[in-house]
């Protein structure tokens, strides 16, 4: 089996987001970016398949501008044997992203298509539904754990109200929950290794998909604050307050 | 205009989301049409006509639809998605499974998990993880949106008579099996509708220990909450996770146990009437948007907070 695997650099998971002044987005200048997480572990499922004699090759790819090339590197060291990166500059939003997705799975062919589920920049959590509509495939999205069969896989959601256990055949779209598996870290030889490894860098124009933003960002804000709380001294205090001032109980 | 929203229901009842979501539709535009899909969901058709923003009721019944499977769900949706100027559900496990399936077939840029309608095509939606709020503008012809069901008020569920009409069935799919749901029964409140939610975090230690959670809960007539790292630990199951990838609760009293309060967590609580954080580090984050904090260890504020609500004349339920 192959699988594709897409990843996303967004802005660091640790990072305080500051919205601009402007209010025409949020400052990315100097802030630390890496892959988005439940990438990582989108890539490390793919991996631990192949470990397990069940995958022959694994192909990472991203859509974005140059810089987005650090996440395919990544990937690549930790066990990904090639890249693409689909060059694109500015906002590109999920549908777009799929198109461009569904164009490079006709053309590379893959059994198995894995993201995270959800990017933790937009929030959106549409990418790998769409990608499995375009491409009229099943999906499974939310995996917190995967079984490979022969042509099918079984996959455990988790949903709302607990657990879900679907079998999609393959060809098949999983997005990944962070509780799918723990991402390895890469070794300092497979770093300097990964930098050998082939990346395959296309235009997004050249495949014709129009990326046009469908969707206006008319402004971005600062959430109202919160107006600052107090310390209660002990458990009497405190329950006095929710009492007496806050009369919530 | 009008807007079609699918409703959200185990075949028998309606889920609670769906009535929030139904408010926030009828602020798109009044001509609000309610899709039901599922199998012998009679009683469900009949609940959600009675609801008075819904103009109709749209009912698929069909074996193939016992259970949600998106695949089956989106064919069904599309045969209805002509005569609308958008399609609506809540922004759930549910909502986000399905609603992107149905717009990239409607060559549509869906707009995610709003909190506020502004007018029929511009909508406030949280980005990174609730850090930033987004004005939109959809500028499809047709469009997809889902709705974050704790930032509207449910709708009234009786004095309504919409009509019930039947619908075809779509094609089902072939390679998508359900196996199994395990669902957690409680008898506690739905943790996304609770007046009152207790989590617990990492400093809980152990599952073991979220028996402190659970005598306050029962005491309040609270949810359990959590936070990822304390499902990630395996203290508690992963429908009890409140954060950015899990549940957005806003519920009127809040109680953080042992939770130092990353980003991720605060953008699934924030929004809480009252929040309270007991934790023993003076310096989490968690202080920082807690209205009353203690700075304590748990397992001695606990059992001490469980022996003063037992004071209490009255407690609110």
């Amino acid at each position: 089996m192959k699988i594709l695997v897409a990843v996303k650099r967004v802005i660091d998971y640790n990072v305080q987001i500051r919205v601009k002044e402007d209010g025409s987005g949020v400052v990315t200048d100097n802030v630390k970016m890496s892959t988005n997480p439940p990438d990582d572990n989108a890539v490390e499922e793919a991996v631990k398949i192949k470990e397990a004699g069940k995958a022959t090759e694994i192909v990472a790819i991203t859509v974005g501008e140059e810089k987005a090339q650090e996440t395919i590197r990544k990937a690549l060291a930790v066990g990904a044997d090639r890249g693409i990166h689909v060059k694109v500059d500015g906002i590109i939003e999920p549908l777009a992203v799929s198109k461009i997705l569904q164009k490079v799975v006709e053309k590379e062919k893959p059994d198995l298509v894995f993201m995270g589920k959800q990017a933790i920049d937009d929030d959106c959590n549409q990418t790998g539904q769409m990608l499995a509509a375009l491409l009229n495939w099943p999906q499974a999205t939310f995996a917190s754990k995967i079984e490979v069969k022969e042509k099918s896989l079984e996959v455990t959601r988790e949903v709302d109200e607990g657990l879900e256990t679907i079998e999609v055949n393959v060809p098949a779209i999983v997005t990944c929950d962070l509780r799918l598996n723990e991402p390895r870290y890469a070794s300092l030889p497979n770093i300097m290794k990964a930098k050998k490894k082939p990346i395959e860098q296309i235009n997004a124009s050249d495949l014709g998909v129009d990326t046009n933003p469908r969707i206006e960002q008319i402004k971005v804000e600062e959430p109202p604050k919160r107006k600052a709380g107090i310390k209660v001294a002990n458990v009497e205090e405190l329950v006095q307050k929710l009492k007496n001032e806050a009369k919530v109980i | 205009m009008s807007v079609l929203l699918i409703a959200e229901h185990n075949n028998k009842e309606v889920k609670p989301f769906t009535y929030n979501a139904i408010t926030a539709a009828s602020q798109i535009d009044q001509d609000l049409h309610v899709l039901v899909i599922g199998l012998n969901a009679d009683e469900v058709a009949k609940s959600i006509s009675q609801v008075p923003s819904v103009k109709k009721v749209i009912q698929v019944d069909n074996e193939i639809y016992e259970n949600y499977i998106a695949e089956n769900f989106t064919t069904a949706i599309i045969k209805q998605s002509d005569k609308y100027s958008h399609i609506v559900c809540s922004a759930n496990t549910f909502g986000k499974n399905l609603m992107p399936r149905v717009a990239a077939l409607l060559d549509t840029s869906q707009v995610s998990d709003i909190i506020k309608v502004i007018s029929s095509d511009t909508f406030l939606r949280p980005i990174y993880a609730g850090n930033a709020f987004a004005t939109v503008k959809s500028n499809d012809p047709k469009k997809c949106v889902t709705i974050r069901p704790t930032s509207f008020d449910p709708a009234p569920t009786t004095g309504g008579s919409a009509e019930i009409v039947k619908a075809d069935a779509a094609d089902k799919t072939e390679t998508t099996q359900f196996v199994k749901r395990e669902e957690i029964k409680s008898d506690r409140p739905e943790l996304g509708t609770a007046r009152v939610v207790v989590s617990g975090g990492r400093g809980m230690q152990s599952g073991e220990n979220f028996k402190l959670i659970q005598q306050v809960a029962d005491k309040l007539n609270a949810a359990i909450g959590a936070s990822r790292a304390a499902v990630d630990a395996g203290y508690i199951t992963n429908d009890h996770q409140v954060g950015q990838t899990g549940k957005v609760v806003v519920p009127d009293l809040y109680i953080a146990v042992g939770i130092s309060g990353a980003i991720q967590h605060l953008a699934g609580m924030k929004e809480s009437k009252v929040i309270v954080a007991i934790n023993k580090d003076g310096e989490a984050p968690i202080f920082s948007v807690a209205d009353y904090g203690l700075e304590a260890d748990l397992f001695e504020a606990l059992p001490q907070f469980l022996s003063e609500l037992n004071k209490l004349n009255t407690i609110q339920k």
